[in-house]
């Protein structure tokens, strides 16, 4: 796990990486918690990544209802379309999604980074809430439905809590998803809403800051919640 | 006779209702459709479009041609193809045997283990990037251990060139490789291998001829996504880099952001796409491409 070594050295008092650190100090943290600019591409970052889970969860259940239950040829292409976001070269996605956002007016909003992102996680919560419905038997939510319930009503209590768990995973991979995402932020992130991993690239393209490591420790353990998350609430539901 | 006849009608709009419950049904994937489509093939096409545009504005093939006739590009693509071989490669080398590992132990075990593996695939890619930054520069760990231990004197170069950049993009492709591997690992029936032994093949024999064979529908999935992710990459090649490693996504940034040639940069970014998409075709006609997609429909 190399990656856990940024978490000493985000401790430590020296403007260059020492490991280990010769003296112990929350300056780093104190410089990130201190800098309006870090605050604010942070704020931004998890208001997106936020509005990204709430987007794309409902979303893509619906989506992986309709795959599931309409048995009509058009799924298989509408299936494919769903998940190209993942097969597609993310600078594609970024570089198309900065020429239209221009046309639109939604370079460097909260809107416009909340769909390029929707885009990005759908795939994943079509395919971990899609096996989720594999697992369900759909004859009971016939039985509900013949016993009188309406059709959404009978997703919500009999099928929905049934698959809660692929449901949760799929809403906590969104949220991270967006969260880590980098390339798309760096085109259609600035102005007032800058995300953490935009403003992290820059600084990393030009020196190495150590402040970087604070911010890296902060992303290791919101990672890490997540996961315990989705493995308390997701119980034995593994995300492959 | 009317019996029948009224059985007949019933059915056809029995059937009728059934096509328009299934369509209503497939309304409900409308939105996300739309968000796509908005978002990705419509901006995708436009690029399309730029991409047959001269400078002049009017349609030539100038981007591409481009592409043939300058040594530069070339040398971009064959980078890239490079690096996305060599990163393939090597993580099927580690990969493997890591995944075969994981499928031999307990699954209580296997299970902590796992969670060693998918941490640091939900872990940021920015983060374990500069991870990889931190650890390989010249007052980095593992030089400074290296010496310690006597491997070597001076503190070598390791980053901002080509070999960090390939240690950064293996690490960050192992799970992609693993997980597959080791769904593929575990569901093939213990017991061919103690059938392969009670015939008389060597426990390598066996796992050559019987084992390894099974695997390769997980492996290939996940080499293949890896390799799929490597032509595109930008975030690691661009900070382990050092510019050194020029890929075709970093071309494709650099002429937005220095040259604004939208042109260019959409001819480069096409030709990756269906790159992208060949080999993802060819790899359809050996595999059941669903198994990527973690078994989709």
């Amino acid at each position: 796990m190399p990656t856990l070594i940024v978490i000493p050295m985000s401790f430590s008092d020296s403007q260059y990486l020492e490991f280990p650190p010769q003296n112990w100090s929350f300056r780093w943290y104190e410089h990130y918690f201190g800098s309006d600019e870090w605050m604010l591409a942070t704020r931004t970052s998890i208001k997106v990544a936020i509005l990204t889970m709430v987007v794309a969860t409902p979303v893509g259940v619906l989506a992986a209802y309709a795959l599931h239950t309409a048995k009509i040829p058009i799924v298989r292409l509408a299936f494919v379309l769903l998940i190209t976001p993942m097969m597609v070269p993310l600078v594609l996605v970024a570089v198309g999604a900065f020429y239209v956002y221009v046309k639109l007016n939604i370079l460097y909003t909260v809107t416009g980074l909340v769909l390029a992102h929707t885009v990005l996680a759908l795939p994943l919560v079509v395919i971990v809430v899609g096996s989720g419905f594999k697992t369900f038997d759909m004859a009971q939510e016939n039985a509900a439905r013949s016993l009188g319930a309406p059709r959404w009503k009978a997703f919500l209590t009999v099928t929905l809590p049934q698959i809660r768990f692929a449901v949760v995973t799929a809403a906590l991979l969104s949220f991270l998803t967006s969260f880590d995402e980098v390339v798309v932020a760096m085109f259609i992130s600035g102005g007032e809403n800058p995300t953490l991993t935009r403003n992290m690239f820059n600084a990393l393209r030009d020196q190495i800051d150590p402040t970087i490591a604070s911010i890296s420790t902060i992303m290791i353990l919101i990672t890490t919640l997540m996961m315990v998350l989705a493995l308390v609430f997701g119980g034995k539901n593994k995300t492959e | 006779m009317a019996a029948s006849l009224a059985n007949e009608t019933n059915a056809a709009g029995l059937r009728h209702d059934e096509r328009v419950e299934k369509l209503k049904l497939f309304g409900l994937s409308a939105p996300a459709l739309l968000i796509v489509f908005v978002v990705l093939v419509i901006p995708v096409g436009w690029l399309f479009y730029l991409s047959f545009l001269g400078a002049d504005g009017t349609f030539s093939l100038e981007n591409y041609t481009r592409m043939i006739d300058r040594k530069s590009y070339r040398r971009i693509f064959e980078m890239t193809f490079e690096v996305s071989v060599l990163t393939t490669a090597l993580t099927i080398l580690i990969g493997y045997p890591m995944a075969y590992f994981l499928a031999q132990l307990p699954n209580r075990l296997a299970s902590v283990f796992m969670i060693a593996v998918l941490l640091p695939f939900w872990t940021s890619l920015l983060v374990r990037t500069y991870a990889w930054l931190v650890l390989l520069q010249k007052q980095g760990l593992i030089n400074q251990w290296a010496i310690a231990l006597g491997f070597w004197d001076e503190p070598i170069k390791m980053v901002h060139d080509l070999n960090g950049t390939l240690i950064g993009m293996v690490h960050i492709m192992l799970p992609f490789l693993i997980l597959p591997t080791y769904g593929a690992m575990k569901s093939i029936d213990r017991d061919l291998m103690k059938a392969a032994s009670n015939l008389g093949a060597s426990p390598k024999h066996a796992f050559w001829t019987v084992f390894f064979p099974l695997t390769i529908p997980g492996l290939f999935a996940g080499a293949l996504m890896v390799f799929i992710l490597c032509l595109g990459f930008y975030v690691t090649p661009a900070v382990l880099g050092g510019g050194k490693v020029i890929m075709v996504s970093m071309k494709i940034v650099s002429n937005i952001e220095m040259f604004v040639n939208w042109g260019a940069a959409s001819a480069l970014g096409v030709v990756l796409l269906i790159m992208t998409m060949i080999i993802l075709w060819i790899a359809s006609k050996f595999l059941n491409l669903d198994r990527i997609a973690g078994g989709g429909h």
